[in-house]
């Protein structure tokens, strides 16, 4: 324990962490110690863990590659508490904080001793790509017991068990130019934009702004990078047309530049955001930029070398060990050997020799190397072999040496005699991917740039890529580039962009660099060790090379096949190298080979984040009717019909006791059918229709006759869609000759004003007439039951005379005092008034309708009564009893269609279609079970047989259940193939537990069939 | 998420103010009754899948409430133009740079002279 809290990797000065402050963190159970300015990777390297993680499918140790995004092996789970557990952090992008918590993501029992690195080591042949496919595709129904346990084998974190504390916040924003990057090219994009006052907003996924400028060897106007990246920070700060959002990553493009910026706001103050004076801030911010042009400064990845058992801690991209040298102050080792196709790597090399540590050898694959940075390397006396790579890796859970040969990159061929070399370190450098992913989001395809030895961003319009994102990697033009960049932009925007000076920069000699990809081993691939191609997914070249051999050609099938760039990877280490080997294979070049699509996101995000505040009583909006406070304060229980909270039954207290919903139910119902019972209707969607075509309008959308409804009357409508399936249900009213007033179901209220909007403005503009929603002006109250009259006439003026107002009447008056509609119309079967007054009334008319309705027995009650009531009558529920193939015809509604009607209406012609017309089609029809105890499920299938052998034809499905306690018994609405020729016939229902009940097929209509107490 | 301007309001807005409605153009047969089983079932059913332009009815839902087409890129999915019921497109199959103003005022013409079909 002692060791592990000194820092045996971090040099005494430079970088650009504070060491006068000290941070305290937790890996896999262990203290150590760390500085403000750290990461979790830049930590644990400075503390000398080499085995971070172990991998997804062999469990083999891995350690550290790189410093950013691109980090393969280093995902960690975060958190210290249940709540504050996050998955799949990578190390290399996790600012280091006091008391941070993090352990490995596989591995069991730990990293150290893993038990299932037996696979890995006897692994190779036992576990080719495609392994899981092949060895558990038989039985399919097993596929599920097995994928359980090669998950929890593999491992791929957790998430939280309990509610997040946090918060999440999402922004809309705007701006004329989005620059994502905050590199150099990045930089002068943000500042040329800036400065030609367009609205700029700069976003970088790191810690600080600068990208490569915060760890470069170049001087900028003879003065450290850094100290132009702060002065032009500086600038755009003060600019009140700039948004700078660093800890913000743009993970996803989307179409019409609509960029998602992910910023991290508190997660480098702790796992949780930190609570100031009782307040705790948003832990991150989802912008949803709408751009106008949008600039790509992604800068690039470096791509590694594969060559045999890269895969052993102590194996990092030659970049990585620069930023850990000079932007952490932590040399990842003691002794390095570095290979190399290109002259930019050589930094690793300079940087290690100048923190005072031992490099041992460059390898260089080219055969005469002659750039500056070569030339400096030589001046330390740095041996640097021409013409070779590092074959292979020795070591298990550390590089311990290496054995380097000339080689042959374009024969594929190692041509001399290999050399063993004792280090603990490699650095390796396959040259250099622009990021393209973002520009890929828009499904633009990449192009191959063999000058670069990289694909470049396809661009759809109005985004541009600058700097080492389109592959320019020389410094001085990059920063030109960002200029040059943020000038079209501004030009496609209509403005004139101001130029700025750029800073001065040393012209430095640079060599060509040559393709290297894999490195070529004395054995052939499918017999040298694992050369990794993919880390994170455990893909080998040998694996990409079975690919191909099994016959798989396309970059997309490779990929599919091997799992390369899979998950939260997305292909940024290996993609390249990946598609070079495929190349090499089927003797094709890489662009032949094509590359694959990135999607988003960039890196992963975390739900919260991706929710932000639309969780939870925000997640839908809730609408309440204006009676909503009563049926709080009288203990309804609400059921969510669409965004309408509505009540479900009224219990009352029996004895010291709530009722249960079938009591409530129960005694609902009695009460409407014996005495007076009160909905609150108000959600029934209500859209008011005027113009002199009213009703012609009405004639050509429902199926049934609307001429002849005169003033004062309401009539049932039927609609279809044209292919004559019912779409929905409601009564309408006359209520002027060119004024009608239609209901429709509470749910589909939006869907039918838009149905008719779409009917009126593209087929029958002609037609004078207008729709308005009043929904929400009008509150309905239903009374309904023997003794609704009485209880009206005492708070009502209108003539309630049953000759004078009869069924399917409406009239005007006052009720309560107040201005009211009163429609005579009946979903119950009982004498029913709905009164419709302004819904600021409604309370008022509401209760004084209770303040007489105590001699009446006036009991509240809710949809689940409703609905008891209403398919006692066997009335429907457009949604519940069809479901978009019930015709008119198959509901044995044809007393709803007007055949003959001029205008051939909406759904007519689809109804004489062969389809249509044939025989055995599901027909609505009533059904009475046997045992008048069983209440059917909802859904349960219907067959005339339960002893037919498997399969079983099933000839319907009950569609409508409830207990009736007007008939004591279970009863149910049902689709039955032929139903209406089926009546008194026993069909069966067999039920999941085993049990089967017989039904009785009979009349939908239970209660009433001569419907006369509606008419009393 | 589209960035769609609705002709009516003269305004881009957002996707989420939109519901699209599916093809455009697709004229309800004057006669249905006169149509065949297979002709019905073709105009209920049976819509284009061009790689390409397609023009696509949309309503501003949740703004003003009206139905216009738009003609979109299905590949790059660029909007190309919108345009009010009852107009034709300029950006078609066969004019993916747009029809010349001249032919589009013409066409406009005769569309207005048409009774009824305004799809």
């Amino acid at each position: 324990m002692s060791q592990s809290l000194k820092q045996p990797n971090r040099l005494r000065e430079g970088g650009r962490i504070d060491r006068s402050h000290t941070l305290h963190f937790t890996f896999n159970g262990k203290r150590y110690l760390g500085h403000a300015g750290d990461t979790l990777a830049s930590a644990l390297l400075a503390n000398g863990v080499d085995i971070v993680n172990r991998s997804f499918k062999y469990s083999r140790p891995r350690g550290i590659v790189a410093a950013g995004p691109e980090e393969p092996n280093a995902l960690v789970q975060l958190g210290s508490t249940e709540a504050a557990q996050v998955p799949n952090v990578r190390a290399t992008q996790q600012a280091l904080f006091d008391g941070l918590t993090a352990q490995s993501t596989n591995g069991w029992p730990n990293v150290q001793r893993d038990v299932m690195s037996l696979v890995g080591k006897l692994g190779g042949r036992f576990m080719p790509p495609g392994f899981y496919y092949k060895t558990f595709m038989a039985p399919a129904s097993l596929w599920m017991t097995y994928e359980k346990y090669i998950r929890k084998g593999a491992g791929l974190g957790r998430s939280p068990m309990v509610p997040d504390p946090d918060v999440y916040d999402h922004l809309n924003q705007h701006c004329d130019v989005l620059v994502v990057g905050a590199g150099p090219a990045g930089l002068a994009a943000a500042l040329t934009a800036a400065r030609s006052g367009a609205r700029v907003i700069l976003c970088d996924e790191q810690e600080e702004m600068g990208g490569s400028l915060l760890d470069s060897r170049e001087l900028l106007d003879n003065q450290p990078a850094d100290q132009w990246v702060a002065q032009v920070l500086e600038e755009l700060a003060r600019l009140d047309n700039v948004t700078l959002l660093a800890r913000t990553t743009a993970n996803g493009y989307h179409d019409h530049h609509f960029v998602t910026l992910h910023e991290r706001r508190t997660e480098h103050l702790g796992e949780t955001a930190p609570v100031v004076d009782d307040y705790r801030p948003s832990r991150s911010r989802m912008h949803h930029v709408r751009a106008g042009q949008v600039l790509l400064a992604t800068g690039a990845h470096e791509r590694p070398l594969v060559y045999a058992n890269n895969d052993v801690p102590g194996n990092l991209l030659a970049g990585a060990v620069s930023t850990y040298i000079r932007r952490y102050g932590v040399v990842p080792g003691n002794r390095l050997v570095l290979s190399t196709s290109n002259d930019h790597a050589y930094r690793a090399a300079l940087d290690w020799f100048d923190a005072g540590r031992e490099v041992v050898a460059i390898a260089d694959a080219r055969r005469a190397p002659d750039g500056d940075l070569v030339a400096q390397a030589r001046e330390r006396g740095i041996r640097i072999i021409e013409g070779a790579a590092v074959l292979e890796a020795k070591g298990s859970t550390r590089v311990s040496g290496v054995r380097v040969a000339t080689i042959d990159a374009a024969a594929f061929k190692v041509t001399g005699q290999a050399e063993t070399l004792a280090c603990d370190t490699i650095a390796s450098s396959g040259g250099y991917s622009p990021v393209i992913h973002l520009a890929s989001h828009t499904g633009a395809r990449p192009s191959w740039n063999d000058e670069i030895l990289g694909f470049v961003p396809g661009l759809v319009k109005g985004v541009h890529a600058a700097g080492s994102a389109r592959g320019i990697h020389d410094l001085a033009a990059g920063l030109a580039d960002g200029v040059a960049m943020a000038a079209r932009a501004l030009e496609t925007l209509g403005m004139t962009s101001r130029a700025i000076e750029l800073p001065q920069i040393d012209t430095r000699r640079e060599g060509a660099a040559c393709g290297l990809y894999q490195v070529p081993h004395e054995k052939p691939t499918l017999r040298a060790p694992k050369q990794f191609v993919d880390p994170q997914n455990d893909v080998t070249a040998a694996g990409v090379e079975l690919a191909t051999r099994e016959g798989f050609e396309s970059i997309e099938h490779i990929k599919r096949y091997t799992a390369m760039g899979f998950g939260t990877d997305q292909g940024k280490l290996g993609n390249i190298n990946g598609m070079a080997i495929a190349a090499r294979c089927l003797n094709k070049s890489i662009p032949e080979v094509g590359t694959t699509v990135f999607r988003p996101n960039y890196t992963p995000v975390t739900f919260g984040a991706i929710v932000g505040r639309h969780c939870r009583e925000r997640f839908d909006p809730e609408r309440y009717t204006a009676l909503h406070q009563w049926h709080v304060e009288n203990g309804a229980e609400f059921e969510d019909v669409g965004q309408w909270k509505r009540p479900w039954y009224f219990p009352t207290i029996v004895n010291g006791k709530k009722e249960t919903m079938h009591e409530a139910v129960a005694r609902e119902c009695r009460a409407v059918r014996e005495k007076v019972g009160i909905l609150d209707a108000s959600t029934l969607g209500k859209i008011d229709i005027q113009g002199p075509d009213a009703r012609e309008f009405l004639g050509r959308i429902y199926t049934n006759k609307w001429e002849k409804l005169a003033v004062g009357r309401a009539r049932y409508g039927l609609m279809c869609k044209d292919d004559g399936m019912v779409t929905d249900d409601g009564v309408t009213t006359c209520l002027a000759d060119n004024h009608f007033l239609m209901t429709t179901t509470t749910g589909g209220a939006a869907a039918i004003l838009e149905w008719l909007e779409l009917w009126h403005q593209t087929e029958w503009p002609e037609l004078n007439v207008t729709f308005t929603s009043v929904t929400d002006h009008w509150a309905t109250m239903t009374i309904t039951g023997p003794e609704a009259r009485k209880l009206l006439a005492e708070i009502s003026d209108i003539d309630l005379d049953r000759e004078r107002f009869k069924f399917m009447d409406w009239r005007a008056g006052k009720v309560a005092g107040v201005p009211a509609r009163v429609f005579r119309i009946s979903f119950t079967g009982e004498l029913t008034y709905e009164i419709n007054v302004q819904a600021n009334y409604a309370m008022h008319v509401w209760k004084t309708l209770f303040t007489h309705g105590e001699t009446y027995g006036l009991t509240p009650y809710g949809t689940e009564t409703m609905h008891v009531l209403r398919a006692e009558k066997g009335f429907i529920i457009v949604g519940q009893d069809t479901d978009g193939s019930v015709t008119p015809e198959d509901l044995g509604m044809q007393w709803c269609v007007g055949y003959d009607k001029p205008y051939s209406w909406v759904g007519k012609r689809a109804l004489s279609r062969s389809d249509t017309r044939r025989d055995g089609r599901k027909q609505l029809v009533g059904l009475r079970p046997k045992d008048p105890a069983v209440v059917l499920e909802e859904g349960a299938q219907i067959v005339l047989d339960p002893d037919h052998p498997v399969p079983v034809p099933m000839v319907g499905h009950v569609t409508s259940s409830y207990y009736s306690p007007t008939l004591d018994s279970g009863f149910a609405l049902a689709v039955v193939k032929g139903g209406h020729q089926r009546m008194g016939e026993t069909v069966y229902l067999p039920m999941a537990d085993g049990k089967t009940h017989a039904a009785e097929i009979v009349s939908p209509i239970f209660v009433d069939p001569k419907g006369e107490r509606q008419h009393v | 998420m589209f960035h769609i301007y609705c002709p009516y309001c003269e305004e881009l807005r957002e996707e989420e103010e939109f519901h699209p409605k599916g093809q455009a153009h697709i004229a309800r047969p004057v006669d249905p009754e006169a149509c065949s089983d297979e002709e019905w079932g073709d105009y209920l059913f049976f819509r284009d899948n061009p790689r390409g332009i397609h023009h696509e009815l949309w309503v501003h839902a949740v703004g003003c409430r009206k139905f216009f087409n738009i003609t979109r890129n299905t590949v790059s999915y660029e909007i190309l133009e919108t345009y009010r019921m009852g107009e034709q497109p300029r950006f078609t199959a066969g004019h993916p740079e747009g029809k010349p103003a001249e032919q589009v005022a013409a066409e406009a013409e005769a569309v207005s002279r048409q009774e009824g079909v305004k799809a």
